[in-house]
């Protein structure tokens, strides 16, 4: 039960947080050019956004739910894990942040779970 | 009208809508290669980071933490080594240019194509560790460029700015 109660957190939590960076920085408005000063001011204002802060706390407890979860269970765990998170991010992106993922998107995002599961089970 | 004034109205007419096609193509194309440009950033910079840090790591050798003394000349010694503060400043090239990524483009577009990152870790274990790479490791990695090369063909922002 604890692992996959931990599997979940590792998968849903650490892209959600990922997702509130996402919805911080669209809230925060768009880096227009590619200056450092101007990326700098974007950066700095994003800060003050409270769904940074959100992020990044879920992306510490995703963390260290992996470390814990690494601690009692092999690493072959991990390829479920980076490719659904794709998924999940693709299903956030819809609900959480309201992006259109047409079906050319939905098909390049399954590619990429695949070949992803691919290179860890091969690195295995 | 006249005939020849018809045709001049048609002339300007058609000359300024190219003109202003052509300048929003050239926006999107500049927006894209933002984009584009911040996405290369992230995969190159997030792998040669972690692997900066892994072979700092290395160098300093075996750590013990207890007793708690021996933790500082630890610190010390991790905090000396340049290429632990070149993958650092990596680490945080990596963050920063993906959440200004995210600010031009959708976290649906962004995340997935930041995979082709695998692609850089491989090339950089064969270049710089020397690694071999299992031919099914290079068709994950063709399968993620496939991936990739259809999400690229989608327009990278569905959404509009909240400000």
């Amino acid at each position: 039960m604890l692992p996959f109660v931990l599997f979940l957190v590792i998968t849903v939590v650490g892209t959600w947080g990922e997702l509130c960076l996402g919805r911080a920085m669209k809230e925060t408005g768009e880096l227009e050019r590619l200056h450092p000063g101007h990326a700098a001011s974007l950066l700095w204002r994003a800060l003050r956004v409270k769904w940074i802060w959100i992020g990044v706390a879920m992306m510490a407890i995703a963390f260290f739910s992996l470390l814990l979860l690494l601690s009692f269970e092999s690493v072959s765990f991990v390829v479920p894990v980076t490719a659904v998170s794709y998924l999940v991010g693709a299903i956030g992106g819809i609900f959480f942040l309201g992006e259109r993922v047409s079906p050319q998107r939905w098909l390049g995002i399954l590619l990429v779970c695949i070949g992803v599961a691919l290179v860890v089970i091969a690195k295995r | 009208m006249f005939p020849a004034q018809c045709q001049v109205s048609s002339l300007v007419y058609h000359g300024l809508r190219r003109t202003f096609q052509a300048l929003i193509a050239r926006m999107h194309s500049r927006s894209h290669l933002k984009t584009y440009f911040l996405i290369a950033v992230m995969v190159i910079a997030g792998p040669i980071g972690n692997l900066l840090l892994a072979k700092g790591m290395k160098q300093i050798g075996e750590v013990h933490y207890w007793p708690p003394s021996e933790l500082l000349p630890v610190f010390i010694r991790i905090f000396s080594s340049l290429t632990i503060w070149i993958g650092i400043a990596s680490l945080i090239a990596f963050v920063v240019s993906f959440m200004l990524a995210l600010s031009v483009a959708d976290y649906s577009y962004v995340q997935p194509a930041a995979a082709l990152g695998y692609f850089v870790i491989a090339v950089l274990g064969v270049l710089v560790l020397h690694e071999k790479v299992s031919p099914l490791h290079w068709a994950g990695i063709v399968v993620i460029c496939l991936g990739v090369s259809f999400i690229r063909g989608t327009d990278p922002r569905t959404t509009e700015s909240t400000n």
